[in-house]
């Protein structure tokens, strides 16, 4: 457990509807929730989330804040924003969502190996890196995050694609020795890094 | 017709030999019969995706689509910035909203933009490439340069989730929205009606999350089937990659026999106009969409 998490657990004590207003995107939301219902019947992968964003919002008013940012819940948005067209209350919802996983995964509190937490983390650091995305590289560190022997086998179970890919020139194999990018790359991560500076001042993430 | 310029905002995925890359020439060709010219925002980076939330944050994503309107602003001043990728254009938008609703947010961008020598004054819009036609240019106009009529095409419309939510393309409702429907038939082809039109298909959780994501495409695909479709047209890349890719792993899931072409608008329009395969990239579909292929070739 981090030492932020640490900090957080004694400054807001019992009070994680506090803390999530203070730091999470949009948590300032949360409050207005009626509990209707309606967007937990709208995520896409509805059945597999185990707490649903509605309970989600309950749950954070009752202070379940070990369950909320160990659950893998948030992680089964798929940004498709259903719900917030639905909201009666006008909810950011997919934001909340993913402001909670953020939050969750800086603290060091999400789930470990969670698929869509690692493929996240994976996307950013490929953008940082150049500027833009590289998709090659992202296909084989997704291939190969589990180590050499499970990466081929995940390969070849998805060569009959990357072959379909490749052939109607949609994936470049050439990316991994001269990929694309911005030219100013140092200006980029100039950026970046102060950007993440003042976001972690603001959220307390500091440790 | 008088010509419109814009600065132009490709996004990854519409590199070459990228996974879009046939979205980008086929919205070039439509384009240069439009008589739109489509400027691209120099040195433009990544808009962090949906995504990129977990590693990313807030201010971090919102600081890359800055960057790219700061870039915008300063070489091709007073034009919208344009999106062809749904996700990139949701995502701008969203930056361009919320800088727009707080000033500390505002500060922080501009502070973080000094880093890289640029400043963000908020002026540019940002629009998707759909907005584009149909608002400033309109269906009738879009009707104009048709010579070739794709007449007994059948095709489902797939609008997917991110042109169509939050933001939506204005006038249209979130759970029927006709705009695809009515490019489809400005066109002369045949929008078959069906119910998963604005159905998610996984998104980026196709990647992490395979299993549950082709659930939702084999729903997609298998209406598209049962209603007749004889190809599928989307506006947004996520979805035409993940619709038509996966197809073959559906299959082996479910025991499905899917085979069905997903292309974009902008091929369609290509072709319409009079444009062959080769302008229309439809060199670049993992399952070869044969009508309009023959449609292209015929003189
Ligand atoms: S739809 Fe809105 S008000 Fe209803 S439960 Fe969900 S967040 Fe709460
Ligand atoms: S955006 Fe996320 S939280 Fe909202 S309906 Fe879709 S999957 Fe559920």
């Amino acid at each position: 457990m981090s030492e932020a998490n640490t900090q957080a657990v004694e400054k807001y004590r019992n009070n994680f509807l506090k803390e999530v207003e203070e730091r999470v995107e949009e948590g300032e939301w949360v409050k207005m929730c009626m509990q209707c219902g309606v967007c937990s019947g709208s995520c896409p992968f509805g059945p597999h989330w185990a707490h649903p964003p509605q309970e989600i919002f309950m749950m954070i008013r009752a202070g379940k804040r070990d369950e909320v940012l160990t659950s893998d819940s948030m992680w089964m948005c798929t940004s498709c924003y259903n719900c917030i067209v639905r909201c009666p209350r006008k909810l950011p919802i997919t934001h909340i969502m993913h402001g909670l996983a953020n939050y969750a995964h800086r603290l060091g509190l999400a789930p470990k190996g969670q698929p869509t937490r690692e493929f996240g983390k994976m996307f950013w650091n490929n953008l940082v890196a150049t500027g833009r995305v590289n998709e090659l590289k992202l296909s084989l560190s997704l291939y190969f995050k589990d180590g050499f022997s499970q990466g081929i086998k995940n390969a070849m179970a998805m060569k009959d694609v990357g072959l379909g890919m490749l052939k109607a020139k949609r994936l470049n194999p050439f990316e991994l020795f001269s990929p694309h990018g911005c030219k100013d790359r140092k200006g980029i991560h100039a950026m970046l890094k102060k950007a993440r500076e003042i976001e972690d001042r603001r959220k307390h993430l500091t440790s | 017709m008088a010509k419109k310029e814009y600065a132009f905002y490709p996004g990854c995925s519409s590199q070459t030999k990228a996974s879009s890359s046939n979205y980008l020439v086929s919205v070039n060709s439509m384009c240069k019969t439009l008589d739109i010219k489509l400027t691209q925002i120099p040195d433009w980076n990544c808009c962090g995706a949906s995504i990129g939330y977990a590693e990313g944050g807030e201010l971090p994503r919102h600081v890359l689509n800055a960057r790219n309107f700061a870039l915008a602003e300063q070489h091709l001043s007073g034009q919208d910035v344009v999106a062809t990728c749904a996700a990139c254009w949701l995502g701008a938008r969203e930056t361009k909203e919320r800088l727009g609703a707080s000033a500390q947010l505002l500060a922080d961008t501009n502070e973080a933009l000094k880093e890289a020598g640029l400043s963000y004054k908020g002026e540019a819009e940002i629009r998707h490439m759909v907005e584009v036609l149909i608002e400033d240019l309109g269906y009738e106009e879009l009707a104009k340069p048709v010579v070739k009529p794709l007449a007994g095409l059948k095709i489902a419309g797939y609008v997917g989730c991110q042109t169509n939510r939050p933001f939506g393309i204005a006038g249209e409702s979130f759970e029927n929205p006709k705009y695809l429907d009515k490019l489809i038939e400005t066109v002369g082809a045949e929008a078959v009606p069906y119910d998963q039109k604005v159905t998610c298909c996984g998104g980026a959780l196709a990647f992490s999350e395979p299993e549950k994501s082709q659930k939702q495409i084999r729903d997609i695909v298998e209406s598209a089937y049962d209603h007749g479709a004889d190809m599928i047209v989307t506006p947004c890349p996520l979805c035409q990659a993940n619709v038509e890719i996966y197809q073959g792993e559906v299959n082996k899931r479910f025991g499905t026999k899917f085979n069905i072409p997903v292309a974009y608008y902008s091929q369609l329009l290509t072709v319409a106009y009079g444009g062959s395969a080769k302008d229309a990239a439809l060199d670049g579909q993992v399952i070869r969409p044969t009508k309009l292929e023959e449609l292209a070739s015929k003189k």
